[in-house]
């Protein structure tokens, strides 16, 4: 295998670090809505016939939808091992809450309306409700935590060493954050909601999005603030050789405030990331307004997609800050996997990533128009 | 198993992975066999077969629900309960996972929608494609998850590089194509087809005790048999492979699933029976048949298999080889740097560096494992012993049941050749006491595989005691305890619901004509009026 040396190492570095990016993205923007669309269930349902009505729109989607994290995960795995890693023991019980999340929801919308009984379907909406909040929150407490840098140390031998506690990640910035991402995806999932239903469901959907379009705004705003003046960023101190071996402990790292907007100054074309995360907040409330339907769901995704890439072009080339040991941090010159596997992957990706965005596409088209009421009733086409 | 942070977390990912396939078997198999009813149905046009695929389908689809909840909590726990293999193997083991993701898991998950809500907007054909998608694509998902996993049995294409402290990957074809990952693909998704063919064979025949949806349950039947025929013979022949690779690539599996402790000349004897003793080092009241295990293990008569007093002999050599890899290693290290290793000293690591993983055996006990004793390094090589009795019996098990079902899928394919399916009630009735069975012989088989594969997580590179995460027992303890919780409640709300479907039988099928919707066939299953179909 000579050939793949025909990419530079540091190339691949980029172009994975990019792909993360990508799949952040892809997952938000389409598991966004289902979870949206779930935590909106009984506010915008009030009849059973109404809830299934909301059920249905995402019914045969979120499987899917739902790839994009097991994707994300095992890319992650793949490309960044150690990131992997260090983020998945480092947050063991936020990610065992996002599990329990992920177990309850296939559950719920496959047993649901397998039941007549009341308390049987309500106890699968409410499960659908939590199961909707809960990852959207984590998520975004997480970012808020990695944003902060995380209390890991590596040994020489690459050990992880974690000294935080659980309730230290709920600390005001991360729930800050946490907050910015479950309003995103209510804006998200109320413009799913706007587009696939009609009637009350409709209605309610447009009032909630409204809402959750303007809490977007500011507390993203807010967030913004809080980090340019509460947050302190970090800095690499010394030279990195950026297609050396991935090893952590080759180079030293500091914090510093103010270190997170560096490359906004430096590179005045990154701020395109947090501008669309503001500009499609602004545009779904006017959509919302306006009945703009279709267009409200592509601007709600832009903002979403500028929210998660503004966190990743502010913090480059760091991809995970260590709090307690910098110098540990992970950073794209030296957490990835080797130049094989890096380039072995992209092969893969580049192979099977338009595949999947083609069929998506024309699952979606078959999919097309509105779920109504009737639909339900008469029972064509819709499994729960 | 001690209770520590190691025992802990085994217990949650052995949980955990053992309560996963209860559902993959059945999703493997059945979206085959639900495929195949539907080509029956597209190709006859006969509207039984389209109930049938619907109703099959159904089962599938509660079912698929589990594996897929169940599936994530699998790809999570690697990172984080397992962080440091996360980071020693990431490099080669992250990549079929992720191409899981993106070549299979992605394409059954985004079609399986369309299964269920496509019937009334995709032609005959272009639903059937679809089915047949989620069937491939889920039978590709068990590729790459199984060549992830052959790849801890048999850990080919990699090398360990001392400047990033983990294996990196060389040989990527090598790694695809390793003979373990590929026999135990066969013989798993083999074992899938036999699972889902007894399910359907036994609910069938529970129809046919209870008179209901006789025609129905008879074609179900005919294409259970005939399936679940050829899969159970396969899953026979191909586990006997997998056998073969073992006499290979891992001997102390082997002479642990055969309780030979003593190396024995060749060919050597199969135990049929013995109560294997791991303190005395022993097997009591053993019944042998001669050859037999010299003819399976090494497909010759004069090949010797080791037993496991000598192969405990070779590791106590090997962790003194691995002991002189970590020394250098530590050296290299000393250095740290980014800049090339000394030619010298990479030459001395490169000596031993492939057994660099049986030094760590000794992390146990101490934490240079330079610093260790004779008796640590005797300790841990005894360590390389997995549980003799448990492998010894979930293999005799997994084997018998096998067995049988090659005689009773035989049997039923031979009364559906010769239309009689429902002549003897009592076949029927061992056919619903079936069900469970092959569950049994599939959990059998992990416990063989991965049991069989301790101390390694990653077989003679990294011990299991080294793999887990800095995690404190209470932490995992809860998890463990929150999994165990969860998943109990959910197994029996998806056993009520599959009993309540299964109960309840096929829906009535509509079919849309001019005049309005036309009940064809009647909850009894016969057909009421169906004097024209006319369909889409």
């Amino acid at each position: 295998m000579i050939l793949y040396e025909l990419m530079d190492y540091d190339t691949l570095r980029v172009i994975w670090w990019a792909l993360l990016g990508a799949l952040l993205v892809g997952f938000a923007v389409t598991d966004g809505f289902d979870l949206g669309t779930g935590a909106l269930l009984t506010a915008v349902g009030r009849t059973d016939l109404e809830r299934r009505v909301v059920i249905n729109t995402v019914g045969p989607v979120w499987e899917g939808n739902q790839v994009w994290l097991i994707l994300g995960g095992g890319a992650i795995f793949a490309a960044w091992p150690q990131l992997y890693a260090v983020s998945f023991s480092g947050f063991y019980f936020a990610m065992f809450a996002i599990l329990l999340a992920l177990i309850i929801r296939p559950v719920a919308f496959k047993f649901r309306s397998k039941h007549e009984s009341r308390r049987w379907r309500s106890a699968w909406d409410w499960s659908l409700v939590i199961g909707g909040i809960i990852p959207a929150v984590v998520f975004g407490v997480a970012m808020g935590n990695v944003l902060q840098g995380v209390p890991f140390r590596l040994a020489p031998d690459m050990r992880i060493f974690y000294d935080g506690a659980f309730l230290d990640l709920l600390n005001p910035f991360a729930l800050l954050c946490g907050l910015v991402s479950l309003a995103m995806m209510l804006m998200h999932g109320a413009a799913w909601l706007v587009l696939k239903t009609d009637d009350d469901v409709a209605v309610r959907a447009r009032r909630y999005g409204l809402v959750a379009a303007v809490a977007v705004l500011v507390l993203y705003a807010l967030a913004g603030v809080a980090l340019w003046t509460g947050i302190e960023g970090y800095r690499v101190t010394s030279s990195i050789v950026t297609d050396g071996p991935s090893n952590p402990l080759f180079k030293t790292a500091v914090s510093q405030t103010g270190a997170w907007f560096g490359n906004y100054l430096a590179h005045p074309w990154t701020m395109a990331a947090p501008v669309s995360g503001l500009v499609g907040a602004m545009l779904a409330v006017l959509g919302l307004c306006l009945r703009w339907e279709r267009v409200t769901l592509v601007v709600s995704s832009a903002s979403i997609a500028g929210i998660v890439l503004s966190v990743g072009a502010s913090m480059f080339p760091f991809i995970l800050p260590s709090s307690i040991q910098p110098s540990a941090s992970l950073t794209v010159w030296d957490a990835s996997s080797s130049h094989l596997t890096l380039f072995i992957m992209l092969i893969g990706t580049c192979i099977f990533l338009p595949l999947i965005v083609a069929y998506t596409t024309w699952v979606y088209r078959v999919l097309w128009g509105k779920v109504t009421a009737s639909d339900i009733q008469d029972g064509r086409g819709h499994a729960y | 198993m001690e209770l520590d942070i190691v025992g802990l977390s085994r217990l949650q990912f052995a949980m955990t992975a053992l309560y996963h396939f209860l559902f993959v078997p059945l999703t493997l198999g059945l979206s085959v066999l639900v495929a195949i009813m539907e080509t029956v149905y597209v190709m006859s046009s006969r509207p039984i077969w389209r109930q049938m695929t619907k109703f099959w389908g159904t089962l599938f689809g509660i079912n698929f629900a589990m594996g897929v909840a169940t599936g994530i909590v699998m790809e999570f726990q690697f990172g984080m309960n397992w962080s440091y293999y996360s980071h020693y193997v990431g490099d080669i083991f992250g990549a079929p996972l992720a191409l899981e993701g993106l070549m299979a898991f992605f394409m059954e998950a985004t079609f399986v929608g369309l299964f269920f809500f496509g019937w009334d907007r995709l032609s005959k054909v272009s639903h059937l494609a679809v089915t047949w998608l989620v069937a491939i694509a889920t039978n590709f998902s068990a590729l790459w998850i199984l060549i992830a996993n052959g790849w801890m049995q048999n850990p080919v294409g990699a090398t360990f590089n001392p400047q990033t402290m983990r294996m990196e990957i060389h040989d990527f074809a090598a790694v695809i194509f390793n003979p373990v990952a590929q026999a135990k693909f066969v013989h798993t998704v083999s074992a899938g087809y036999v699972v889902a063919s007894i399910f359907v064979l036994g609910v069938s025949a529970w129809y046919l005790l209870k008179g209901r949806h006789g025609e129905l349950a008879k074609r179900s039947m005919t294409v259970a048999a005939s399936f679940g025929l050829a899969a159970s013979l396969s899953v026979v022949v191909l586990g006997d492979e997998s056998g073969y690779l073992s006499t290979e690539h891992q001997k102390m599996k082997l002479a642990a699933v055969e309780a030979m402790w003593h190396t024995e000349p060749a060919p050597a004897a199969f135990t049929l029976f013995g109560l294997p003793d791991q303190d005395a080092r022993e097997t009591h009241y053993a019944i042998h048949i001669p050859w037999v295990m010299g003819l399976i293990g090494t497909r010759s008569l004069t090949t010797e298999i080791p037993g496991i007093h000598d192969l405990v002999d070779l590791a106590k050599v090997r962790i003194r080889q691995g002991i002189r890899a970590y020394d250098a290693l530590e050296q290299i290290r000393a250095e740290n740097s980014v800049k090339a290793i000394s030619p010298p000293l990479a030459e001395r690591f490169e000596a031993d560096g492939h057994l660099l993983g049986y030094a760590l055996l000794l992390k146990r006990y101490v934490d240079d494992p330079r610093q260790a004793t004779d008796a640590q390094i005797d300790q841990a090589a005894w360590d390389t012993v997995p549980q003799v009795a448990p492998l010894f019996w979930s293999f005799r098990v997994m084997v018998i049941l096998g067995m049988f079902f090659i005689v009773l899928t035989a049997t039923f394919f031979v009364l559906s050749a010769r239309r009689r399916l429902d002549a003897h009630p009592w076949l029927l009735k061992v056919a619903v006491a079936a069900i469970p069975l092959p569950w049994i012989a599939a959990e059998c088989g992990w416990i063989v595989a991965e049991l069989g594969r301790q101390p390694w997580s990653i077989e003679g590179v990294l011990p299991t005691a080294v793999a887990v995460s800095n995690l404190g027992v209470t932490t995992v303890l809860t998890t463990l305890i929150g999994f165990a919780t969860l998943y109990t409640g959910l197994l029996v709300i998806e056993m009520k619901l599959m009993l309540k479907a299964i109960r309840k039988g096929p829906e009535h099928e509509h079919v849309r004509s001019p005049g309005g919707t036309v009940p064809i066939l009647g909850h009894s299953g016969m057909l009421r009026t169906a004097p024209m179909i006319s369909e889409e």
